[in-house]
């Protein structure tokens, strides 16, 4: 097999920016991805079966066959868990990654998103730092992941966000009733309600049209291709620069290592289950949180035994995703339009500056409701079945909003992936083993969110709600998972540095969620792109041929 | 086609014909007691487990679990998506019957719907785990996707009063296509 200059393992939302980003630069690559590529059409608007709901499986990956996971339970109990559920903490698996079939809330960070530590101070027994980086570096980026994904919107109601440069490229879509109904409502609490900031274009984008408004849109493939993820912007120009080369249904096993210690590259089992080497100048992971950490700490050798970047045991650490917590409230008159996204409408006054609180959230309205989503969120007093739940049902379908948020979580070193000393996938490989959990200090921040959630549906005239909020029992990772590769100056206390590069080896990179240090109180998907961007700039900066200017 | 309040107050097999004139392209797996071929179930099995899915969704103005095709859902997933929960109904609904013969000397799907409701609230007591596996099928099957079989004809989703099929300009493909999950 021809050598190439980059093998990028993933190809979501991170991997297919670097890949796009290198191969335009001129450098060969070899773009790898587990899943497959595919169309609206896999998924057929299925209800129980999409990358949301997963009654029936996940839609776009993985498989519940052959891809299990270990999650250690708080009493120190191990379960072997699936791909479809919840404690499995997935993502998704195919070309695009989760960005294939997201919502698509296209968030930037707020500037103290980044100074989490030095803003609040690290709650004791937690693992709260610092970015090495901050949104001022990141600003450029940002603008380039809103163009060149395409970003549609407008920041223009709130005071809450950090400086920027150009507006959004798109108009928000027409805001829907909900919009309607909650807007007054939060203006009349002092609050500063606008129109969420979506990866979708509202109008013709890229050579592609508008989206259509239909009711099956997060967790779906978007069926006019509206939905702006990786797999319909950037990996397309990759590939038509005649330098990138994706390889689907291919499984990363390890990074090859030569005797002093730099990348020569990876090996993979490819769409038949062989054995391969694709043998590189440099390699990329983009494998989202859970999956960068099990490849580096699958690639052992004789001068990295405990795994790639681990000299120090800090791969899989500080895992963190959001802590959802919301309200729902029920109307004395129709709410549900039928008209998708839904989710139209955002404050960001809550993510800072609470007394007590390390932090908070956005809150927003949830995406378009299907009748599924329904059935365990009717009052609290509605029967959970029999006569009385079918006629609740009916009576609160069309007659609720959900208003919720992601909390920014308190990390721990505790809360991580390792490997399962057992178990292992059907390529043979060790699985993902999570542990531990965020900081407790989390879950009061949720109650504190849920409770503002609930005081905005009461404003908006809701006659009874009901509160979402719980304490987890790991860390909710899933499609918001970061942190396992921090990023940091100190060798000590992360695994790269603030170009992305493994302390330990010139020449492998970690590029996605992996890095977060916080993971801020938005949807992630934005800043995991403009990092894509950020560390594909400094990589093609500092490339000359086959290495590195040092 | 819309299927008015009346039309679902009939019986059950004018109800699957008024389906088919509605439109519906599901007719794989009628409801029990007709001879079906179950894949996973026998027709003990079948018998009890759709009276406790019609205490779950009962029938009102619009059909019950089992008349929307409930049964058919959680049978065929029983050899697919559920497999994992193979044991948990056998042992489950054996449970049910055993409730059922000793405090009414008869098989549930014999008794009266009254008695019926007894009997699945004390096997809600006696076995939460089978029963909330039991309600999660149920409900997800009367209203998730009509081509999985346990929505018959959009009938829950029309029943919340949503357009089906979804308004002109919004659906490309025929989303019924394909093979089912």
């Amino acid at each position: 097999m021809k050598r190439v200059n980059a093998v990028v393992v993933g190809a979501g939302a991170a991997g297919g920016i670097v890949a796009k980003e290198l191969a335009v630069a001129g450098l060969s690559v070899v773009l790898l991805e587990r899943g497959k590529w595919y169309t609206a059409n896999d998924c057929r608007k299925d209800d129980l079966r999409n990358q949301r709901t997963t009654i029936l499986g996940n839609a776009f990956g993985p498989e519940d066959e052959g891809n299990p996971r270990v999650w250690v339970d708080p009493r120190g109990v191990p379960h072997i868990v699936l791909p479809s559920e919840g404690s499995y903490q997935n993502n998704a698996a195919c070309v695009g990654g989760g960005t294939l079939s997201y919502g698509a809330q296209a968030w930037r960070y707020l500037p103290q998103d980044f100074r989490m530590r030095s803003t609040y101070g690290a709650p004791a027994g937690s693992s709260l730092e610092d970015w090495p980086i901050g949104y001022d570096d990141l600003e450029r980026f940002y603008e380039k992941a809103e163009y060149e994904i395409g970003i549609s919107g407008d920041y223009s109601g709130t005071p809450f966000h950090g400086p920027r440069k150009r507006p959004l490229p798109m108009p928000p879509l027409p805001p829907g009733r909900e919009f309607a109904i909650l807007e007054p409502a939060a203006k009349r609490l002092g609050l500063h309600p606008f129109h969420i900031p979506m990866a979708r274009n509202s109008v013709p984008y890229n050579g592609r049209g508008p989206c259509m408004r239909c009711r099956w849109c997060c967790g779906f493939a978007c069926e006019v291709d509206a939905k702006n993820g990786s797999q319909n912007t950037v990996i397309p120009i990759a590939l038509n620069t005649g330098n990138c080369e994706l390889r689907t249904e291919c499984m990363a096993k390890e990074i090859l290592t030569d005797e002093r210690g730099r990348a020569r590259g990876v090996s993979y089992f490819d769409e038949r289950g062989r054995l391969q080497e694709q043998l590189s100048d440099l390699v990329v992971v983009s494998a989202c949180a859970t999956e960068s950490a099990r490849l580096l700490l699958n690639s052992k050798s004789l001068l990295f035994p405990d795994g790639l970047g681990n000299r120090h045991d800090q791969v899989g650490r500080h895992l963190q995703g959001h802590h959802y917590t919301g309200a729902v409230g029920y109307f004395d008159f129709e709410t549900y339009d039928d008209v998708g996204p839904g989710a139209t409408i955002a404050v960001t006054d809550y993510n800072h500056g609470t007394p007590g609180l390390c932090g908070g959230g956005m809150l927003a309205n949830e995406f378009i409701r299907l009748p599924i989503h329904m059935i365990d969120r009717l009052p609290d007093k509605a029967p959970r079945w029999g006569a009385g739940h079918k006629q609740a049902m009916r009576d609160w379908h069309k007659r609720s909003i959900v208003i919720m948020g992601p909390t920014q979580q308190i990390p721990t070193a505790e809360g991580r992936v390792t490997l399962d000393p057992a178990v292992r996938d059907k390529w043979g490989l060790p699985v993902v083993r999570l542990m531990g959990n965020v900081h407790p200090h989390t879950f009061e921040i949720g109650e504190v969110q849920a409770k503002r959630a609930q005081a905005w549906l009461k404003e908006a005239g809701a006659i009874d709600t009901s509160l979402m909020s719980y304490k987890a029992e790991q860390v909710s990772a899933g499609q918001h998972q970061a942190g396992t590769c921090r990023m940091g100056s100190d060798p000590k206390s992360s695994v790269v540095d603030q170009s992305c590069r493994i302390h330990d080896v010139d020449n492998v990179f970690v590029i996605d969620s992996s890095v977060h240090v916080t993971n801020g109180g938005f949807n992630p998907v934005l800043t995991i792109m403009a990092i894509a961007y950020y560390a594909s700039d400094a990589l093609v900066r500092n490339w000359k041929g086959t290495g590195f200017r040092s | 086609m819309r299927l008015s309040r009346k039309a679902c107050l009939l019986t059950r097999r004018q109800f699957v014909a008024a389906g088919a004139l509605g439109g519906a392209a599901m007719v794989i797996g009628c409801a029990p007691g007709k001879g079906e071929n179950w894949e996973f179930l026998s027709e003990d099995q079948a018998r009890a487990l759709a009276a406790i899915c019609d205490q779950i969704v009962p029938a009102d103005d619009f059909p019950s679990a089992s008349q929307a095709g409930v049964l058919s859902f959680i049978d065929r997933q029983l050899v697919r998506h559920f497999r994992r929960h193979r044991e948990a109904y056998r042992s489950g609904l054996e449970e049910a019957q055993a409730i059922s013969r000793e405090r009414c000397g008869q098989d549930l799907a014999l008794l009266p719907p009254q008695q019926q409701l007894e009997i699945v609230s004390e096997l809600s007591r006696q076995d939460r785990e089978f029963f909330e596996l039991v309600r999660g099928h149920t409900l997800e099957g009367y209203y998730g996707s009509p081509r999985h079989g346990g929505n018959r004809d959009a009938v829950s989703w029309r029943m919340l009063g949503l357009p089906e099929p979804p308004p002109l300009g919004r659906a490309q493909y025929d989303l019924r296509k394909g093979s089912p999950s």
